[in-house]
Formats: C-alpha cells, structure tokens, sequence
C-alpha cells in the first residue's frame, strides 16, 4: 500500500502536471512544469537513483524548464494569456484521456506486475558510471554529438538573417 | 523498498493520459511542448521504476540517455516556436499553415 509521502508527490505531480496545461498564463504554467519535472525526480530519489534524480534536477528543472520561461517571454503579451481552444475538441481530449488511463490501468491491473515487490538492494550509481564509460562509450560519443548538433541547429534556426541586411 | 512496482506504474499511465489530453487539445505551440515534456517523463520513470524492481542498471543508463536526447529536443523545438512565431506573429499551430520561408 502506498505511503503518505508517496501520496503526496504523486498529487504534487499530476495536479501540477494538469496545471501546466490548463493555467491561464503560460508563465505561471511553466512553473507548474517546474513542480511536475521536481516531482518526478522525488520519484527517483524513493525509487534509490539519487544519480538519475540529480540529473533531471540539473537537466530539467535546471535547463528546460527555464530556457521555456525565457522562450514564453519572448512572445507577446496577450498571446501569453490567451486560451487556444475549443469547447468541442476539450470534451473529445478529456474523452480520450479517460480511455487511455482506463484502458491502460485495466491492462496494467489485470497483469501480473501488480504483485512484483523488491527485497534486493539497489543498484549502485557507480556501476552506471562504469555502464557509461565501457559498454555505452560509442553511446555516449554520439550524444555528445548530437547534443552539439542540435545546439548549433538550434542557433542557426533562430539566427535574425535581417538585421545584417539593415545596417 | 515499502512502495510497489504498480503503484509507479500508475502513476506514469495517469501523465501518460494528462499528456496525451494536452497534445490533442492544445493549440498553442508551447502548451504542446509541455505535453510532450509530460509524456517524456511518463516515460522515464517507467524505466526508472522497472529498473528498481529487478535490480540492474540498464534501466538509469537509459534513463539518463532519453533525458539528454529530450534536452536536445526541447532546444531545437523552442528554436523553431521563435522561428514561426517571428514568421507569423502567433503560436497557434492553426496559423502554421504554410512552411514557406
């Protein structure tokens, strides 16, 4: 049965989760994805991977979430806390959410996971270190290559070609 | 280890469908990265929970990987936000009909 901290994350998570999506200003609700992202990583820490939970402290509530809040201010005033929606398509998304959490939770209940439970002590974060430096090293080179690429992508898209031809 | 395995699980299948709701929903462009960032974290902690419970450290290299891949993805998104709403003053994808330059 779940405890009381577990309860409380996972209603931090998901409420700040739906709050992300349906604040009326997109300021406030990059800062709920803040709280969504931080959530998760509480989740790593009880599930024994301070490693994993400190890199998505760094990596997403570090980086991600705020390089969104400098990209949300950089749009116009009112296209911030303007609502893009339809009634229509709201009640049909809410429809499909409901499918998918029902359908998913029914298949999930109905497997035999629900009675796997763990007595074995957790996996050292220095074997994920040794993981990365010996068998994932070619892994590791490409991502460091993409994640260069996908820098440079990013500057030359949103390079202004137009204030060269001003001056 | 007092928290079992479905109860994560559970969880991730809840932002699974918070995350799908926004991406059929949405039509701000930024609203619909959120979503995006939502389910990439469904998505993790399933590798993450399923990792703890047979003990091994496949499950957080890969975790660590996919968190890496989606910063790279958050950056060139957010780049091409700028690059269309710079082209058509607005971030409703609707507007995004053309991509002309």
């Amino acid at each position: 049965m779940a405890d009381a901290l577990f309860l409380a994350i996972s209603v931090l998570t998901i409420g700040s989760a739906i709050a992300a999506l349906e604040m009326r200003s997109l300021v406030y609700g990059s800062i709920a994805l803040m709280g969504t992202l931080g959530g998760v990583a509480a989740f790593y820490v009880m599930l024994d991977s301070p490693f994993v939970a400190m890199f998505q402290l760094a990596v997403y509530v570090g980086s991600i979430a705020v390089l969104i809040l400098f990209t949300v201010m950089l749009v116009k005033r009112e296209l911030i806390f303007k609502k893009i929606e339809d009634p229509k398509r709201k009640l049909a998304g809410i429809g499909l959410m409901l499918i998918v959490i029902l359908a998913l939770g029914a298949i999930i209940m109905d497997s035999g996971i629900k009675t796997i439970t763990t007595d074995s002590d957790p996996v050292d974060f220095r074997e994920i270190g040794g993981d990365f430096l010996t068998y994932y090293w070619p892994a590791l080179i490409m991502m460091a290559l993409i994640l260069a690429g996908s820098v440079m992508g990013a500057l030359v898209l949103a390079r202004r070609e137009d204030t060269i031809e001003n001056e | 280890m007092s928290n079992e395995l479905i109860e994560f699980v559970l969880v991730s299948i809840a932002m699974l469908g918070i995350g799908i709701y926004g991406l059929a929903v949405k039509r701000n462009a930024i609203r619909m990265l959120f979503a995006v960032e939502i389910i990439v974290n469904a998505a993790n902690l399933n590798l993450v929970a399923f990792a703890r419970f047979m003990p091994h450290s496949g499950g957080q290299t890969l975790a660590l990987f996919s968190i890496a891949i989606a910063a790279a993805e958050v950056a060139v998104g957010l780049a091409l936000i700028i690059v269309a709403y710079r082209m058509y003053k607005n971030i409703d994808i609707a507007d995004f009909r053309s991509l002309k330059g």
